[in-house]
C-alpha cells in the first residue's frame, strides 16, 4: 500500500515537472458563468475562439476561468494577483480600471508585454481611436475593447399604461420633474410598488456611479471631472443628491432597501422583471444580456411591455454641452497578464480573440455596438435605435488615475443622502473633504465658493 | 549570588526554543514591524502610490482621528461605538451571560434534555463561519426567512432583520454562535466547586439566588475574567459580521475589523488599512492589560 502511494506520488510529482515541456497552456478569465452572468460569453469561448485557436495551435490548451463573483472581487482577485506576479494570461476588464492598474505598474502597455507583434497587428486599423482609448492610459494601449455602451431609462409600457401615464406606448420624458411624475402615478395605482430605480448606495458599485449618479449629474450641466479638477462643491451635485432624496426619503419613489442590501442590483432587476419597477436606468446590457429570453431576469413578452426613453436633463436644455437629453458611456476588454510565462501566444490569443472571423462569430451569440468597423452592426432595431440616439449624447468617465477612489466617494455619498442619515448638504460637505484627502486641495475646484 | 537552577542548560534551552522563535519571528514580528512601518506610508496596492509609496508620518493617524468627521457614518469613530455596542451585548451579555446561565441550568443535572441543549450549543460554536453565515442569512431573509416564515403562521407583520435591525441581528449571531465557549468554560468551574459547600449552603435554608452570589460567583471568579478577556478580545476582531451584513446598510454593522478590511482591501488603502491595524491592536493591548490586572489581584488577595 505504502509502497503504491509513492509511486503514484512520484508520477503526480514527475508530472508536473514534465508536463510544460510537452505543451504550453493558456488561461483566460472573465466575469462570466455558464448558465449566470455573461454566459453569452462563455458559450463563444469555449464553442468557438477556445477550439479554433487550439486547432490552429498544436500543443497548445487554453483553460477558461469563470468567476461568478461581483465586479468589485474580481478587481479586487485581479490586482492581488498581479501584485504578487500571478493571475491568468488573459483577463476580462472593466476600462475604468486601467488608470489605477497602469500607474500602479501592475499592468504593461501591450507593446511592452508582447512585442512587435502588437504593433504589427491588422486589427488597429479596424478599431476607432474613440474605442481604443477605453482600455489606454497616458497615451498606451493595455488592451483590446470589446466596444462600448450607452445608459438610458428602460420602461414598462403595461405598468405606466395601467397607472394612467399620458403616452404609455412611446414613453418620453423631457425633464426629472416628468419622471417623478410618473413615478407618483405609478406608485398611486400600485401602492406596494417601488416605481423608479437609479441606483445608489455602495453595495451596487460602480453601477452607483454610473448608471444612477452620472446620469443625474450630467444632466444638471456637470461632469465630476471638468477642466482639470474635480468639482466638491456645487449646484449640480446639490440638485442631483436632492433628487435622489426625493425618490428615496421623501415619497418612496424607489425602494431604499434595493439601494441598501448586499445583493440590490439582482434584486432591482427581479422588481422590474415583475412589473414591481416601472422605470430602470440601465445600459443597452440590461437588454443584451440581462432581460432577454431565457435568462434568469427575463421579461415576459419582452417586445411588447418594455420600452426604452432618453435620459432627460433636469430641465430641458440643462444638460451637459447644453443637451437635452444625456448618455453615460464605459466600456470592456481584455488585458495581458504582463506575468504571463507565454507573452507571445497570449497575444495571438487576443487577437485571435478580436479577429474579424471572431468577432462576427460573437454577434450571433450577443449582438452589440462591435468595436472593429469591419463586423457589421447587427440587424437589431433595439441596437441601432439607441446608438444612433444616444452616441452623440453620451460622456465618457475621466482617463484619471484617481477616478475609481473617487468614485467610491460618489457611492459614499449617495448612501448617506438616500439612507437618510445625511441631508445632501451634509453629504457634499463629507464628499468635500474626502475627496480634497484624495486628490489633494490643488486639484480639487468649489464650484459654489464663487 | 548564586545561580538559579534549571533542567535544562541554558544552551540546550535555547536550542529547543529555536524553531518556535523562528516562526513567531517569522510569522508575527516580521509582519507586525512591516504593518507598522507601512501604517507611516501612502502605500497602495494599485495607482501610483502602489509603484512609489510615500514616507507620510502620522498622517494615516491623524486622518482616523480627525475629529471633524470623526463620528460620520464609516468613519473610525462611529466604527467605535458600533464594536463597542456589539461586543458588550453579543460578548458580555450574551455569550458569557448566556454561558453561565445555561451552565449553572445543568449543573448536577443529568438526562436528554442537557445533552441536547450542551450539544446544540457546542455545534453552533464548531461549525465554520461561512456556513453558519449562510443559515442566518437563510434564517433572517426578507421574503423567504424561516424567522419570517414563524412570524407569519402567528400573524405577526414580516420584519426586514437584516436591514432595520442589522445591529440586533449581528449581535444575536455572535451571541448564539460563542455561548458553547463560555458554557464549556463555566462548566468545567463549577464542576470543580466541592458539592459539599453547597450541600451545606441548602441545609443552612440559602435560596438559589443566595448560593450563586455567594457561593458560585466568588468560587468561579477567575474563570469568569478568563472566560471574559478571552470573548472580548474575539469578539472584537471577529469578521463574521461581514459575512451577515458586509457592514451595511450604509455602516451601521460596520465593526473595526470590517473597516479595516475595507480600507484595505476594498478600498486597497494598505496604509489607512495598518493604521486601524495598529490602532485595534493598541485597543486589544489596553482589554488584556485590564483583565490581567483584575487577574493578578484577585491571585494576591487569595
Amino acid at each position: 500500500m505504502k509502497k503504491r502511494i509513492i509511486a503514484l506520488f512520484t508520477l503526480l510529482v514527475l508530472g508536473a515537472i514534465m508536463s510544460p515541456a510537452f505543451s504550453q497552456s493558456l488561461s483566460v478569465i472573465c466575469r462570466c458563468v455558464a448558465g449566470g452572468a455573461n454566459s453569452n460569453q462563455v458559450a463563444w469561448l469555449k464553442e468557438y475562439v477556445i477550439p479554433e485557436f487550439e486547432k490552429a495551435h498544436a500543443g497548445v490548451s487554453v483553460t477558461l476561468n469563470e468567476f461568478g463573483g461581483t465586479d468589485d472581487a474580481l478587481k479586487q482577485q485581479y490586482a492581488l494577483d498581479l501584485s504578487v506576479g500571478k493571475g491568468n494570461d488573459v483577463m476580462g476588464f472593466d476600462g475604468f480600471w486601467i488608470p489605477e492598474f497602469a500607474s500602479g505598474n501592475l499592468l504593461k502597455p501591450l507593446n511592452a508585454v508582447a512585442g512587435s507583434a502588437v504593433d504589427s497587428w491588422e486589427g488597429w486599423n479596424h478599431i476607432a481611436p474613440g474605442i481604443q482609448s477605453i482600455l489606454s492610459y497616458g497615451g498606451e494601449i493595455y488592451g483590446v475593447a470589446n466596444g462600448t455602451d450607452v445608459r438610458m431609462i428602460f420602461y414598462r409600457k403595461d405598468i405606466l399604461a395601467q397607472a394612467g401615464v399620458a403616452n404609455a406606448d412611446a414613453w418620453q420624458p423631457t425633464s426629472w420633474a416628468d419622471i417623478a411624475d410618473a413615478a407618483a402615478k405609478v406608485l398611486a395605482a400600485f401602492p406596494d410598488s417601488a416605481p423608479l430605480q437609479i441606483n445608489a448606495g455602495t453595495s451596487m458599485g460602480e453601477a452607483t456611479t454610473l448608471q444612477g449618479y452620472y446620469m443625474l449629474l450630467l444632466g444638471t450641466g456637470e461632469e465630476p471631472f471638468m477642466d482639470g479638477k474635480w468639482v466638491v462643491r456645487s449646484q449640480g451635485i446639490l440638485d442631483t443628491l436632492n433628487f435622489y432624496r426625493e425618490i428615496y426619503v421623501d415619497h418612496a419613489y424607489g425602494s431604499q432597501r434595493v439601494q441598501l442590501i448586499n445583493d440590490g442590483r439582482n434584486l432591482s432587476f427581479a422588481n422590474f422583471r415583475d412589473g414591481k419597477t416601472a422605470m430602470l436606468v440601465e445600459g443597452d446590457y440590461f437588454y443584451r444580456s440581462v432581460t432577454p429570453a431565457g435568462s434568469e431576469f427575463a421579461v415576459e413578452n419582452r417586445d411588447q411591455v418594455m420600452g426604452w426613453a432618453k435620459m432627460p436633463s433636469e430641465t430641458p436644455g440643462s444638460g451637459i454641452r447644453g443637451q437635452d437629453f444625456v448618455s453615460a458611456s464605459g466600456g470592456t476588454g481584455w488585458v495581458l497578464n504582463p506575468n504571463s510565462a507565454n507573452p507571445q501566444l497570449a497575444w495571438e490569443f487576443l487577437a485571435f480573440m478580436n479577429s474579424k472571423a471572431a468577432r462576427d462569430v460573437w454577434m450571433t451569440y450577443q449582438p452589440g455596438i462591435p468595436a472593429r468597423d469591419d463586423v457589421p452592426v447587427p440587424n437589431n432595431a433595439f441596437l441601432t435605435d439607441t446608438a444612433a440616439a444616444l452616441l452623440p449624447l453620451t460622456v465618457s468617465r475621466p482617463n484619471n488615475d484617481f477616478y475609481a477612489k473617487v468614485s467610491e466617494q460618489i457611492q459614499l455619498m449617495t448612501e448617506n443622502v438616500v439612507s437618510g442619515q445625511m441631508t445632501p448638504q451634509q453629504a457634499m460637505d463629507a464628499y468635500a473633504a474626502a475627496v480634497t484627502g484624495i486628490v489633494g486641495a490643488d486639484a480639487t475646484v468649489d464650484l459654489l465658493a464663487r | 549570588m548564586h545561580e538559579r537552577r534549571t533542567i535544562l542548560p541554558l544552551r540546550t534551552g535555547l536550542l529547543f526554543l529555536g524553531p518556535a522563535a523562528l516562526f513567531i519571528g517569522a510569522f508575527i514580528l516580521l509582519p507586525f514591524f512591516w504593518i507598522a512601518g507601512v501604517s507611516f506610508t501612502n502605500r497602495s496596492l494599485t495607482g501610483i502610490t502602489a509603484a512609489n509609496p510615500q514616507f507620510v508620518g502620522l498622517q494615516n493617524y491623524l486622518k482616523l482621528f480627525d475629529l471633524s468627521t470623526f463620528m460620520n457614518p464609516g468613519q473610525f469613530g462611529s466604527s467605535l461605538v458600533i464594536t463597542g455596542q456589539f461586543v458588550f451585548w453579543s460578548a458580555i451579555v450574551g455569550q458569557a451571560v448566556l454561558g453561565l446561565v445555561l451552565a449553572w441550568f445543568f449543573y448536577r443535572r443529568t438526562g436528554w434534555v442537557k445533552e441536547s441543549v450542551q450539544t446544540l450549543a457546542i455545534v453552533a460554536w464548531i461549525i465554520p463561519d461561512v456556513v453558519v453565515a449562510f443559515a442566518w442569512n437563510a434564517f433572517l431573509d426578507y421574503d423567504g426567512g424561516t424567522l419570517n416564515w414563524l412570524f407569519g403562521l402567528v400573524g405577526i407583520h414580516k420584519v426586514d432583520w437584516l436591514l432595520a435591525m442589522p445591529l440586533l441581528s449581528i449581535i444575536l449571531f455572535n451571541a448564539w454562535r460563542g455561548s458553547a465557549f463560555s458554557m464549556l468554560l463555566f462548566s468545567s468551574a463549577l464542576g470543580s466547586i466541592p458539592p459539599s459547600y453547597l450541600e451545606t449552603a441548602d441545609v443552612a435554608g440559602a435560596g438559589p439566588w443566595q448560593r450563586l452570589k455567594d457561593i458560585i460567583l466568588p468560587l468561579i471568579r477567575t474563570h469568569i475574567v478568563t472566560d471574559l478577556i478571552l470573548i472580548t478580545l474575539w469578539t472584537f476582531n471577529t469578521f463574521g459580521p461581514f459575512l451577515l451584513t458586509g457592514g451595511g446598510p450604509a455602516f451601521r454593522t460596520e465593526v473595526v475589523s470590517v473597516l479595516t478590511y475595507r480600507m484595505a482591501f476594498k478600498y486597497f488603502d494598505f496604509g489607512t488599512g495598518s493604521a486601524l491595524g495598529m490602532v485595534m491592536m493598541l485597543i486589544n493591548l489596553g482589554f488584556a492589560l485590564v483583565y490581567l490586572g483584575l487577574l493578578r489581584r484577585q491571585g494576591g488577595s487569595r
